[in-house]
């Protein structure tokens, strides 16, 4: 394991509601790089995200996160929850909820007014809102924002403290498709220009497929890590779930992955 | 002296202040209105008024018990929603993986609750005998037999109220607004969320003692509700439903005193009134865009 490592984890496996969800997972994430978490419904997406912030204990293995144990570092960490849009009666502004991304854990009231340390905070809150080309609606309240608008502010949340590693959990799931596309160019000028590693739980890998650095495809039994050009074909799927898998391209480069089984189907 | 409304503000005022009592009604009316307005402001965010209302209920068999077994009402008010709130903060939270159906059950156990604690006060009131006019007192409020000792147990649970408020009110805002992301920044929400419970348990027992069991929500909900429509900015929304708390005690107790109705329908009228014009404006301000 090198220094510059955000995430690895080796022979992991989670146990929940009294059943394995996976195990025998190995992971090496790099600083600064793209990863997409793909798999079926159920697999454990989210459950490893949950894993890496440490909310969820592995049952076996290792598992190690900006360089200690999960958990122990997730200041560094931003995070954007699945399935996550707030209804329209929702009356607090769009930069109020970014700045929760700042200080909101800290005891005691935020007070408008006050020293370096409010306006060191408001900067910084006016720079990610900046970043993540919000500026124009972050001030009014988040209930009433589109479902595009609000995932972006919630990016900037995530992204206000500097973190070193994001991990989002479907972030692209409710948008339509130009959304997704102008989201994943987001995401990843994020990665690039900041230089945060990105852990992305997709449910379509298309939108963000010309972006990756690597994908994680996870499966009961094990995972496989590697540049989606080598990871998401028929051969390696099929083994991975040892049930027959295609991967069909078509003309405009868009994969379509058949056959994987869908491991629990819930909600 | 007679009391009437004349047109010189000074002398209603003046003739309002002349009276003990009414000194009373309005120093404990203003310490409940600032805790109520500003408790309420995080439980109309959390959408915890059905919980809130619950524990003003629950003051009810509290106060009527204490009546009956000659103990102080303040007390009994104070012990029941307090402990009320503790049985509620323990319900298992709602379900992740099936909100909605999580959040039916525990509103169906809430509402047992709710029923039960009605059923106790009306058995107390019944057991004490003599309470007929103290019953509509308990439920509906009265600006009358608000005692000195009972301004200072209101004051201090206040003041001690809005203290942890202000010690919790960062996380408690992010675990209502993002309970996840919350949760992964290690705020307890848990905790935070139980603490909460008991502080809406404290100011409803405060505000039973002036609005009447039944009309609590004048001030406990209805000046919150009022500047969430207004303002989407927190600390004005804190601050806008405390002074509309304050403004629409001050104009009942003040009304109710010049006029043969009770104080808890003036309060509420009032708040009601704020509440309509403030719907009225979000309407308009939201078509505008
Ligand atoms: N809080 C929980 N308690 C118990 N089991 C859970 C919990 N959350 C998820 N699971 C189970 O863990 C498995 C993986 O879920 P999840 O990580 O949400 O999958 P994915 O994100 O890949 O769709 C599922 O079988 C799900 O039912
Ligand atoms: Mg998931």
């Amino acid at each position: 394991m090198s220094r510059a490592d955000v995430v690895t984890a080796r022979g992991a496996a989670v146990r929940r509601g009294g059943r394995t969800v996976w195990s025998g997972v190995d992971v090496t994430v790099h600083a600064g790089e793209f990863v997409a978490v793909l798999g079926p419904n159920g697999v454990g997406k989210s459950t490893f995200l949950q894993v890496v912030l440490g909310l969820v204990a592995p049952a076996d293995g290792e598992v190690r996160v900006l360089g200690g144990a999960p958990g122990s570092a997730n200041r560094r960490i931003g995070y954007l929850p699945q399935r996550h849009a707030f209804d329209a009666g929702t009356r607090v502004r769009g930069v109020d909820v970014v700045r929760l991304g700042w200080d909101g854990d800290r005891w005691g009231v935020p007070l408008p007014f006050g020293g370096a340390r409010a306006k060191a905070a408001r900067e910084r809150v006016d720079e990610v809102v900046e970043l993540v080309g919000a500026g124009d609606y972050a001030h009014r309240p988040i209930g009433r924002l589109s479902g595009g608008e609000q995932q972006r502010l919630l990016i900037a949340q995530a992204l206000v403290r500097r973190p070193d590693l994001l991990l989002l959990d479907e972030p692209l799931d409710s948008l339509d498709v130009t959304n997704q596309a102008s989201v994943s160019a987001l995401i990843q000028h994020v990665c690039r220009s900041q230089g945060v590693a990105v852990l992305l739980v997709a449910h379509d890998v298309n939108p963000i497929l010309p972006y990756l650095d690597q994908v994680l495809y996870l499966a009961p039994t094990g995972a496989i890590m590697g540049p989606p050009a080598d990871v998401i074909t028929a051969d390696t799927l099929t083994m991975l779930y040892g049930t027959p898998i295609d991967v069909l391209h078509d003309r405009t480069g868009r994969l379509v992955v058949v056959g994987q089984p869908d491991t629990h189907e819930h909600h | 002296m007679a009391v009437h409304l004349s047109w010189d503000l000074g002398w209603d005022v003046r003739q309002l202040l002349a009276f003990p009592f009414m000194v009373n009604a309005l120093r404990a009316g203003t310490i409940v209105a600032v805790v109520a307005g500003a408790i309420g402001y995080f439980m109309v965010l959390r959408r915890e008024s059905f919980a809130g209302h619950t524990l003003a209920l629950i003051g009810f068999p509290g106060a009527a018990g204490a009546t009956w077994l000659g103990i102080n009402e303040s007390a009994g008010f104070f012990g029941f929603c307090v402990a009320g709130a503790l049985v509620i903060a323990a319900l298992p939270a709602q379900g992740r993986a099936n909100p909605l159906g999580g959040y039916g059950e525990r509103s169906a156990v809430i509402g047992t609750v709710q029923a039960f604690a009605l059923a106790c006060g009306l058995l107390f009131v019944t057991l004490y005998h003599g309470l007929l006019s103290g019953l509509n007192d308990l439920l509906f409020g009265t600006i009358i037999g608000i005692t000195s000792r009972q301004v200072v147990t209101l004051l201090v649970a206040g003041v001690a109220a809005l203290a942890v408020l202000a010690v919790i009110a960062r996380p408690l805002l992010f675990a209502t607004v993002d309970a996840d992301v919350a949760r992964a920044r290690g705020v307890r929400v848990r905790l935070v969320g139980a603490a909460f419970l008991v502080l809406l348990g404290v100011a409803a027992a405060g505000t039973s003692q002036v609005t009447g069991t039944l009309l609590v929500f004048a001030l406990l909900v209805a000046p919150a509700a009022t500047a969430v429509r207004i303002t989407a900015r927190p600390v004005a929304g804190v601050v806008l439903s405390v002074v509309i708390a304050v403004v629409v005690t001050w104009l009942g107790e003040g009304v109710a005193y010049f006029s043969p109705y009770p104080i808890g329908f003036w309060v509420t009228t009032f708040a009601f009134g704020f509440f309509l014009l403030a719907g009225g404006y979000r309407a308009l301000a939201d078509r505008r865009g």
